[in-house]
């Protein structure tokens, strides 16, 4: 049994959320990762060096420039029948790839799977994680996408070799024309290990900057509530939930969040939730392991100073 | 320009569901139920793209059982011009879903088919991309902006990084995500005017396609609890917790 992982990047570095997806398949059988794109040699190095990985497969081709669904589709088509599962993590390439590719091969991917209890069986939440599947398919093989954040991420120190996969005949027929990237140097939301998020009772662009100065005093990621986001004042790959990222920190510091179903979604993997919020009735409120009741614009500034002077630094 | 959109009937979501306490599945008898969101965003687009002379014909289109009548008629309200409802009991999975669209495209042959990007009972995110593999069109998921440009589509994608445009040509399948657009709620006179819009309806049987599950679900469980914690007094002290909780973090 042998499994096929699509590689995440983006500017030429392996996501984290990659070692993760490996971690997790290598109990299903050797691993080959696949890494399709422009100038990704650096990304094949970084995933050779993955702990459970058989061997590196590198695609280069101007085809694959930010993933296009049907160009990596084309290339996954002709790969997948030589193993019994082909997973990746459920972000947006692996959302936007899986599907196609299981429905060129006619069969049902498994998708957002946070628990794997066999080689054919699969734990999924559905309905924004107020309830949990667990499916069991007979198909021939199976099409995955993971929750990287549920599953611990693979040790490096491997040297895997590298093989070059050629793309010929492979063309897409998407063109991108401009891409928006969040400029800000704080760790990779879906696996960080602190993250403090905001909502829209920030009142603004300017007093969202009180979250991320916290969140920066802590090393943490930066999350957003949906309304947050809407109302411009995060971007919107920052937003959490059920539309959003799903993160599993060990801290999240929830700041004027009310904790709507959806927002609820993308935070129960959290280990610990603190919520600061004036009201103690909200939903987040009542399920935070630590709550405190109070306005954040008093309550954060008094708190970075406080960490300050408790000697905490990033 | 003819826009077909797929609409799905759901629990509402502002419904906080229940399991049923056998594990059988999400207890749906007497739960209200509405358009899922992401559709209605599919179904505004489709409007706002009309109203802006490019399309002629809007059709929508929903599978489920004779009740997601009610659905069709809120899109109707909202500006689409005749219904699909393709009538069954089952539940079926994404792939049967998809290929019973990808019947109705090829009787349609609409150049823009607008989906939403998941729908938020199975939480799937799965259908837009298998018609266009099944149709072989090229896809644009997740959108936030659709542009009609030339002969083709520019369309704003949220991913995880950030934003991106992508140019696509017709025929294609777009995505909805929530930022698209504010969909409208139907006026009176035209919520009066949709039950007068064409509506037909047909049985999934009739479209020969292979409707057979491929997963067995074993079970549907409730998530872990999460026990309610404690409320501090004061600044000082939410600091000595987050400052203690990160230094075991370190400690590990
Ligand atoms: C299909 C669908 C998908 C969605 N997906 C997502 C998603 O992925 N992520 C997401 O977050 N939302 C999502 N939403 C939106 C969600 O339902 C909520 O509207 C949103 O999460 C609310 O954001 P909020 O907590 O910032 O705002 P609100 O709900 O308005 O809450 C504001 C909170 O701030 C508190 N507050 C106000 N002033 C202060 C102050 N000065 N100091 C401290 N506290 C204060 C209030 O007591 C309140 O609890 C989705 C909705 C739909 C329909
Ligand atoms: N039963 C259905 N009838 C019509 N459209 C559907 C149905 N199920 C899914 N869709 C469409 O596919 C989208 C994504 O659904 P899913 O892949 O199930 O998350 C929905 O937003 C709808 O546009």
């Amino acid at each position: 049994m042998s499994v096929l992982v699509l590689a995440d990047h983006d500017l030429g570095t392996l996501s984290p959320a990659t070692a993760r997806v490996v971690n997790a398949v290598a109990q299903l059988g050797p691993v080959d990762v696949l890494v399709i794109g422009e100038g990704v040699d650096e990304v094949a190095k970084a995933a050779a060096s993955l702990v459970g990985v058989a061997k590196v497969l590198i695609s280069q081709s101007d085809a694959f420039a930010s993933a296009p669904a049907d160009s990596a589709v084309a290339l996954l088509e002709t790969l997948a029948v030589r193993y019994q599962f082909v997973a990746t993590s459920a972000g947006s390439v692996g959302r936007d790839v899986i599907p196609r590719l299981a429905a060129k091969l006619d069969l049902m991917p498994i998708t957002d799977v946070v628990k794997i209890l066999g080689p054919n069986s699969f734990e999924r939440p559905i309905y924004a994680g107020n309830a949990v599947q667990t499916v069991t398919s007979n198909q021939p093989r199976q099409l995955l996408t993971l929750r990287a954040s549920a599953f611990r991420a693979a040790a490096s120190g491997n040297a895997a070799p590298i093989e070059p996969v050629v793309a010929t005949g492979i063309t897409t027929t998407a063109k991108i024309i401009a891409a928006h990237r969040t400029e800000s140097d704080t760790p990779d939301l879906a696996t960080a290990q602190i993250v403090v998020g905001g909502g829209v009772s920030v009142g603004s662009a300017e007093g969202f900057k009180l979250i991320e100065t916290l969140a920066k005093k802590l090393g943490a990621a930066v999350g957003a509530t949906r309304a947050a986001v809407d109302a411009g004042y995060a971007p919107n790959d920052w937003q959490v939930g059920q539309t959003g990222k799903i993160i599993a920190p060990d801290l999240y510091i929830a700041i004027g969040i009310s904790g709507a179903l959806q927002h609820l979604a993308g935070i129960q993997g959290a280990k610990k939730i603190v919520a600061i919020n004036t009201d103690a009735e909200a939903p987040l409120s009542k399920l935070a392991d630590v709550l405190l009741v109070g306005d954040l614009f008093d309550v954060v500034p008094q708190l970075i100073a406080e960490l300050d002077r408790l000697g905490v630094k990033s | 320009m003819k826009i077909l959109v797929a609409i799905k009937r759901v629990v509402d979501h502002n419904v906080r569901i229940r399991v049923r306490p056998d594990g059988s599945g999400v207890e749906t008898t007497g739960v209200r139920m509405s358009m899922n969101p992401f559709c209605k965003h599919a179904v505004e687009a489709a409007v706002q793209l009309s109203e802006a002379g490019h399309g002629d014909e809007i059709v929508v289109v929903s599978i489920g059982p004779k009740v997601a009548n009610d659905v069709i008629l809120t899109a109707l309200a909202m500006g689409a011009h005749r219904g699909i409802l393709i009538e069954t009991d089952a539940e079926l999975e994404t792939l049967a879903i998809a290929k019973l669209l990808a019947k109705v495209v090829a009787e349609e042959n609409p150049d823009i088919v607008l989906l939403g990007k998941q729908a938020v009972d199975d939480d799937s995110n799965h259908v837009g991309q298998m018609l266009a593999a099944l149709t072989n069109r090229p896809q644009a998921t997740f959108a936030s902006e659709i542009k009609v440009v030339g002969q083709g589509l520019e369309v704003t994608r949220e991913v995880d990084f950030g934003r991106e445009t992508v140019a696509i040509p017709l025929p294609a399948i777009v995505t909805a995500d929530l930022r698209l657009n504010t969909p409208r709620n139907a006026a009176l006179p035209m919520v009066m005017k949709a039950r007068s819009k064409p509506l037909s309806v047909r049985p999934a049987a009739e479209f020969g396609v292979d409707l057979a599950p491929r997963l067995t679900v074993e079970k549907i469980s409730p998530p872990a609890e999460r026990v309610a914690g404690k409320t501090v007094g004061s600044v000082a002290e939410l600091a000595a917790f987050i400052a203690n909780d990160v230094s075991a973090m370190e400690a590990l």
